[in-house]
């Protein structure tokens, strides 16, 4: 039992479920297909952007850009589409790929420069808004197929989309990563020391830009199913992601200073938002109050991970002597 | 100008580090580079784009370039403690529509308005430095969840709308020109600068700040209350940001929530461009005011060149984070030479 209560996702699971069963008591309609239906699409959506940040959390550092790159995988996903006629499946491609690029240049200047991650991606923040900016001239793309706004918008099984299924392979892959490959576990040594885990024979470079490499492909794993979810390419994804990308992960427990994150909180991080945000517009409370719910879910999610790192190593100093 | 934290100083300081005072040469600081930047480029356009040397274009840049000095200024006092205030936006804004509220709600006098919206500043400010030192969590994600409180906040309790009934004392200060080409503005930010060059440089206050963001541990030990300090920081960060944003309203002559963009978000690559292109060390313990201020002018001036020019104004954000991307390369490209050169 003492195991559960330890593990990260304990609390999270808790707050979801109590907070399932009570809005649901309040507001029956909070369960209908439909209901679940956005429940499971913004999960989804926020869980990629999540994971994305999550990633870069890992090994200590922080990506102001997954907005930026989303975005820019977003209106190139569209353009292609609708400018060049490129199938759909091949400009999804294009536009991951484009995301994997950005995301490799981030970790190289951060690798290679040795400047913080900070400074390198606010840069590459303003240099893909503008790149975005200069190839949409702000205008959206509506030229987006059938096929595509089909797969963002149709359910089966009732209530359950279909962008659940490559967000589900995304999330267990990310798991498989972090969890049971050599790459996932150097991303977390070197988040947890990067000096030690150089000493031990990592490649801390080489790391870096894995690490934000894959942070910008997920980043655009989302604009692209923002694109099918919207059925538009709009200039303006990705601009409201920062908050949302640090509050799924630090509610699952991640430490920010690097090395322990874990994916099962991070996704009922994503859930917790998803619910309060939803709940939010059930009860007709203000839609300006989001910002500030989400910015106090920051604070209170910070405040109990200290509260828990000071508790358990105040438990592990007694258990030693 | 160069204020430098002796410590911090030695190592950037060359064979001259040894020399009183620490400081090196000028012709290899940050800010004589600068100043070349801003030469080269002021000739460059104003040989290629017409009326970029006209008394209004001068005008109009000098009231955009006080705005960016200023944002530059609130971040640079955070960015002194090692820490970063990315809500400089929002208590910005707030203290904006605080004041709106004032004169037009409360019908309180102007002065005394301009005084309650840089307390607010002020308040919030404290605020966030008092989180920061209490939980002992960075300030990155303190101000990260604050900026979205404050924001939340402002836009609820103005309903999103602006105040556009304020005295004209506000637009005339933003309208005057002085001399054909200064703006006020400018002064304003002049002003703020040299009064903080000189807290840093010569009160024990400005040193304890400089301490306390280099080196906490040994500046707790030498006697100086860094958690104080730190929340001083915060404090004059907010204050600054509140009064960026009443030079912002005299600008626009009306106090609008939209002014820094969603969360005040717009602020942030401004706020961090003066300072690192100006060699404030995001580690903490450092600050050149100088820097900062020829930093933000010198963006201020691309941006209005490029414009000029007619390269596309969507293509200017890409150009500022190039332009941030290759400064710090320089600056890096540069510690290295001066470390060689040491060594040497």
């Amino acid at each position: 039992m003492d195991r559960y209560l330890r593990a990260d996702w304990f609390g999270p699971l808790v707050i979801t479920v109590v907070a399932i069963i009570a809005i649901a008591a309040f507001n029956p309609s909070f369960l209908s297909p439909l209901n679940i239906q956005v429940l499971l699409l913004a999960i989804v959506i926020n869980g990629l952007i999540a994971f994305s940040q999550m990633i870069i959390i890992a090994i200590g550092q922080m990506n102001l850009s997954v907005g930026a790159i989303g975005g820019l995988a977003a209106i190139c996903f569209a353009g292609l589409m609708e400018v060049w006629g490129i199938p759909a499946p091949i400009a999804a491609l294009i536009a991951a790929g484009i995301g994997l690029l950005g995301g490799l240049l981030n970790g190289f200047f951060i690798a290679w420069t040795g400047i913080s991650a900070f400074v390198i991606t606010l840069a590459s923040l303003s240099i893909f808004k503008g790149l975005n900016l200069a190839i949409t001239r702000a205008q959206p793309f509506y030229g987006v197929p059938e096929s595509v706004k089909a797969f963002g918008n149709t359910t089966f099984f009732g209530p359950l989309p279909w962008l659940l299924i490559p967000g589900a392979i995304v999330f267990l892959a990310t798991w498989y990563l972090l969890n049971r490959l050599p790459l996932g576990r150097r991303i977390l040594a070197v988040g947890g020391n990067a000096h030690a885990a150089g000493l031990s024979g990592v490649s801390v470079p080489r790391t870096i830009m894995a690490a934000h490499a894959i942070s910008g492909l997920l980043a655009a794993l989302a604009g692209i199913a923002l694109v099918a979810r919207l059925q538009i390419g709009q200039p303006t994804i990705g601009d409201d992601w920062l908050i949302l990308s640090f509050a799924a992960p630090v509610v699952g427990g991640a430490v920010l200073s690097g090395g322990h994150v874990s994916v099962a909180a991070t996704i009922l991080g994503v859930a917790i938002v998803a619910i309060i945000t939803q709940a939010l517009v059930l009860f007709h409370i203000d839609p300006f109050l989001v910002q500030v719910v989400l910015g106090g879910l920051i604070l209170w999610a910070v405040g109990v991970n200290r509260w828990r790192e000071v508790h358990m190593s105040k438990s592990l100093g007694r258990s030693s002597t | 100008m160069q204020v430098d934290d002796n410590s911090a100083a030695a190592p950037l300081g060359g064979r001259e580090g040894a020399r009183a005072g620490g400081s090196p040469r000028f012709y290899l600081t940050n800010e004589f580079g600068l100043l070349l930047l801003i030469v080269v480029f002021a000739a460059i356009f104003g040989a290629f784009a017409t009326g970029f040397l006209s008394p209004f274009n001068l005008f109009a840049l000098g009231r955009v370039a006080a705005i960016n000095i200023m944002i530059g200024f609130s971040m640079m006092v955070v960015i002194v403690t090692g820490g970063l205030n990315l809500a400089v936006g929002a208590i910005g804004v707030s203290a904006a529509m605080f004041l709106g509220w004032l004169i037009e709600g409360l019908g309180l006098p102007w002065p005394l308005a301009i005084a309650g919206a840089l307390a607010l500043g002020a308040g919030l400010g404290f605020i966030n430095g008092f989180a920061v030192v209490r939980s002992g969590l960075h300030s990155f994600i303190i101000t990260l969840a604050s900026m979205s409180i404050f924001f939340g906040c402002m836009v609820f309790l103005t309903r999103a709308e602006s105040f556009r009934g304020l005295p004209r004392v506000f637009s005339a200060f933003g309208t005057t020109r002085l001399f054909g080409v200064l703006s006020p503005l400018l002064i304003v930010a002049a002003v703020v600068g040299i009064l903080l060059a000189i807290l840093y440089r010569y009160t024990v206050l400005g040193r304890e700040m400089l301490a306390a963001g280099a080196k906490p541990q040994a500046a707790d030990l030498s006697g100086v209350r860094v958690g104080r300090i730190f929340i001083y920081c915060h404090m004059l960060s907010g204050g600054l940001a509140a009064l960026t944003a009443l030079l912002l309203v005299a600008r626009n002559g009306a106090a609008i929530p939209s002014m820094a963009g969603q969360l005040g978000q717009d602020w942030l690559l401004p706020a961090f461009l003066g300072p690192v292109l100006g060699g404030t060390l995001l580690t903490g313990g450092r600050a050149s005011p100088l820097g900062t201020f020829l930093g933000a002018v010198l963006v201020t001036m691309l941006t209005n060149g490029l414009l000029l020019l007619r390269i596309g104004e969507f293509w200017v954000q890409a150009c500022l984070g190039l332009l941030l991307l290759l400064a710090v390369l320089i600056d890096k490209a540069r510690r290295t030479y001066l470390a060689r050169m040491r060594i040497a």
